[in-house]
């Protein structure tokens, strides 16, 4: 079968890629240990690193969404219908008899529709959820000075930032495994790495 | 340079205090310089005294207002009038679970008055001579108030006590006592409030002879080698009358350090009169304004005093009165005592638990205690009866959350009156000597003209003491997780969430089912993924 490889995932969008990465799993790993699941640097360690890493994430969002936009890479993301029937086909069936990926990736659409639904999902609502509440936790000392004492209660900041937390961690597991889905088991890791995927030629 | 600097100065004032000590054996201790009167050189004290009235009165010829003072204050009446609820408090009113109360036991009991002479309760309290100046400015170490003279020193000659046993209590020289009075001093307060409940670190937990001269790790204010804090540096007296009270005690305080001399300054003895409401002191980010806030929230004792009892002197947590009376095979009373000395079990006195380095318990406290009175019915439950009820809420805005010592007790009632009682213990016709209940409460109670039904039983109470001596130094304090930990030192604190500690239920079943689903489900997938392609290789 014959190859062709394609630049997908240029500097930027790799570093900011693998940044997040790491800076999710510093999250997710403190955050449970702050929330009480287990006990890895002890609590006040924990709340420490969570907030370092929460504000470097912060400062990296900034950026890729400045990029996103500045570079119309933000179209990436548009939700489409299209093919979605056949990708959930693909990954109940069509895997398992390695039947041809239905979705053609090129520059211009780096994401099947799934992964496009995934990542609008997880920046429209577990991203704003994760940082919104996450900034009140932070900022729990100026409520009264702010005015929000009245309104919010931690109890319920801290709920939905819990929640948020659950389906990163839910999403995390998913994305992780779908990377060995590619048309080898490294090549979705290769791309992510070296930016060039290797796509079916025409 | 400024470490140097120091240290010179420190070699030099030290070699310069040994030069001071020799030549102070040769001649007159010197008079220490916080006093501009040598007592020693007044007229007026340097005579015989042969009672304590005789150097009050002595005092008073310059002292004149002294008297007239001490009469207005608890330490003198043994009384108090809580403006909240009009209860009357003091100790001459009140009980608690540990020696009950001071009904008929005056002449033991008022060994701790800061008077002279209160055997019974015809006292007269009006009297100006028999106020008590030498139990608060003694500073020889040598003035004693054995109990059971009623607040007598021995004069004269040797006494033997107890009566027949060999051992004598030498006077007191009240002359040299009185020359070198000065002001009051851990040891003057601690002879009283060190020994409460009839022994060294038995009642408070937080008060114990170890606070003579503590080290800065047991009280970093007090520590004899640092700031050297006597009790009253923050119990600072006017006219005579010490701030700091038990019974209606300041639970918040929601302003900045005082200044003083400032008019309406409140209560001098609380943490935020002199650390203010926002003690805390970081460089990092957001962690001293977190403190701060947690100090909206949290006593300052609650983290600065991990636990109390931690100078050495055990504390009781629990004093069982119905064990009493129990004989040994010689028909004599005994006593067990623990491997370091203290008694367990005393047959006058029943059982004791005892705890040192004691982590306290903690409440909601705003600062309002209401006794349960001679008179208060009470019922015999399962539950404790309390002595003292402490209010407190997360939501009535004035409450914080405090550490306590909980002191639980079982000690006799009238279950007919269903009363707490006040039994004689101390002395002839005492419960102590005699192990006889109903004629011990008898003759309390008839002392205090309350009705007793001669039935007596027994009720579990419990009492509560907010912990509030025995400040750690910063780097010795409750740690974060010792609270935000599902073993939480705050466990059962309603009214505030705290991470790492509180949970949501349902969402966290749910959360971690969620996250287990997606686990399994990729491990099905990749597994037949796996299974079906070494099945097409194979």
């Amino acid at each position: 079968m014959a190859t062709t490889k394609i630049y997908v995932f240029n500097r930027f969008n790799r570093f900011w890629h693998w940044g997040q990465a790491l800076l999710v799993l510093t999250m997710l790993t403190t955050g449970f240990e702050i929330h009480g699941a287990y006990a890895l640097f002890g609590f006040e360690k924990a709340v420490g690193y969570h907030t370092i890493a929460a504000w470097s994430l912060i400062s990296l969002w900034a950026f890729a969404i400045f990029w996103q936009f500045t570079t119309g890479e933000w179209k990436q993301y548009i939700p489409t219908l299209e093919k979605v029937d056949a990708m959930v086909k693909y990954y109940v069936t069509g895997i398992f008899t390695h039947a041809p990926h239905p979705f053609r990736l090129t520059q211009l659409h780096k994401h099947n529709p799934l992964q496009r639904i995934a990542y609008l999902t997880i920046l429209s609502i577990v991203g704003p959820l994760v940082w919104s509440t996450g900034l009140l936790y932070i900022f729990h000392d100026y409520w009264t000075e702010w005015g929000l004492r009245a309104y919010v209660t931690l109890e319920w900041v801290a709920f939905f930032h819990t929640m948020a937390a659950f389906m990163m961690l839910a999403f995390l597991i998913i994305h992780v495994y779908l990377i060995t889905t590619g048309h080898t088991i490294g090549a979705h890791l290769k791309a992510m790495i070296t930016g060039w995927e290797e796509v079916e030629a025409d | 340079m400024q470490r140097i600097r120091w240290t010179a100065a420190a070699l030099l004032s030290g070699w310069l205090a040994l030069i001071g000590a020799s030549s102070a054996l040769a001649e007159a201790a010197p008079v220490k310089l916080n006093t501009t009167a040598d007592h020693a050189k007044f007229k007026e004290l340097q005579k015989q005294f042969n009672s304590g009235p005789e150097v009050t009165k002595a005092c008073l010829s310059c002292h004149t207002e002294a008297a007239g003072q001490i009469h207005r204050t608890k330490h003198w009446t043994w009384e108090f009038l809580n403006p909240d609820n009009q209860q009357r408090l003091g100790k001459k009113n009140v009980m608690n679970n540990f020696c009950i109360s001071i009904s008929q036991n005056y002449p033991f009991c008022t060994g701790c008055h800061i008077g002279y002479g209160w055997k019974d309760k015809n006292f007269d309290f009006t009297s100006e001579v028999n106020v008590d100046c030498l139990a608060c400015h003694d500073t020889t170490g040598t003035y004693k108030k054995p109990p059971g003279l009623a607040g007598n020193p021995v004069v004269g000659k040797p006494l033997e006590m107890p009566p027949g046993s060999g051992k004598f209590i030498n006077p007191v020289d009240l002359a040299k006592v009185a020359q070198k009075v000065g002001r009051t001093s851990r040891d003057t307060c601690g002879a009283c409030h060190f020994f409460g409940g009839g022994g060294d670190g038995v009642k408070h937990g937080d008060m114990d002879s170890s606070l003579a001269a503590p080290d800065a790790e047991l009280d970093i204010h007090m520590d004899a080698a640092g700031l050297d804090f006597t009790c009253s540096t923050c119990h600072k007296t006017s006219s005579h009358d010490v701030p700091g009270s038990r019974y209606k005690p300041t639970a918040t305080e929601k302003h900045a350090a005082h200044i003083r001399g400032k008019e309406k300054q409140g209560n001098p003895a609380t943490c935020q009169a002199c650390h203010g409401n926002t003690p805390h002191k970081s460089q990092v980010l957001l962690r001293q304004v977190r403190m701060n806030t947690h100090a909206e929230k949290i006593a300052c004792q609650t983290c600065h005093i991990p636990a109390f009892a931690r100078g050495g002197v055990p504390t009781k947590l629990s004093w069982d009165w119905s064990t009493a009376g129990k004989l040994d095979a010689n028909g004599k009373q005994f006593t067990i005592k623990d491997k370091h000395g203290h008694a367990t079990y005393a047959s006058h006195k029943g059982d004791f638990i005892l705890g040192e380095k004691v982590k306290p318990e903690y409440r909601w406290f705003n600062g309002d205690i209401k006794y349960t009175l001679l008179g208060d019915k009470v019922e015999k439950t399962d539950m404790p009866t309390p002595i003292n009820r402490i209010g407190g809420s997360p939501t009535d805005g004035r409450s914080m959350i405090w550490p306590m010592k909980v002191m639980h007790g079982v000690q006799p009632f009238d279950p007919v009156n269903k009363t707490l009682v006040m039994p004689h213990t101390a002395g002839a016709g005492g419960f102590w000597k005699e192990l006889n209940w109903e004629s011990a409460i008898a003759d309390g109670m008839r002392n205090m003209g309350a009705p007793f039904s001669g039935k007596v039983d027994f009720i579990k109470t419990e009492m509560y003491w907010p912990i509030t001596h025995m400040v750690a130094p910063k780097d010795k304090v409750v740690t974060c997780a010792e609270c935000h930990a599902a073993d939480s030192r705050l466990k059962g604190i309603d009214g505030v969430y705290m991470p790492g500690y509180s949970k949501f239920g349902w969402l966290e079943r749910v959360g971690w089912l969620v996250a287990l689903f997606a686990f399994v489900g990729v491990l099905i997938h990749g597994g037949a993924r796996i299974v079906l392609s070494l099945k097409k290789a194979g």
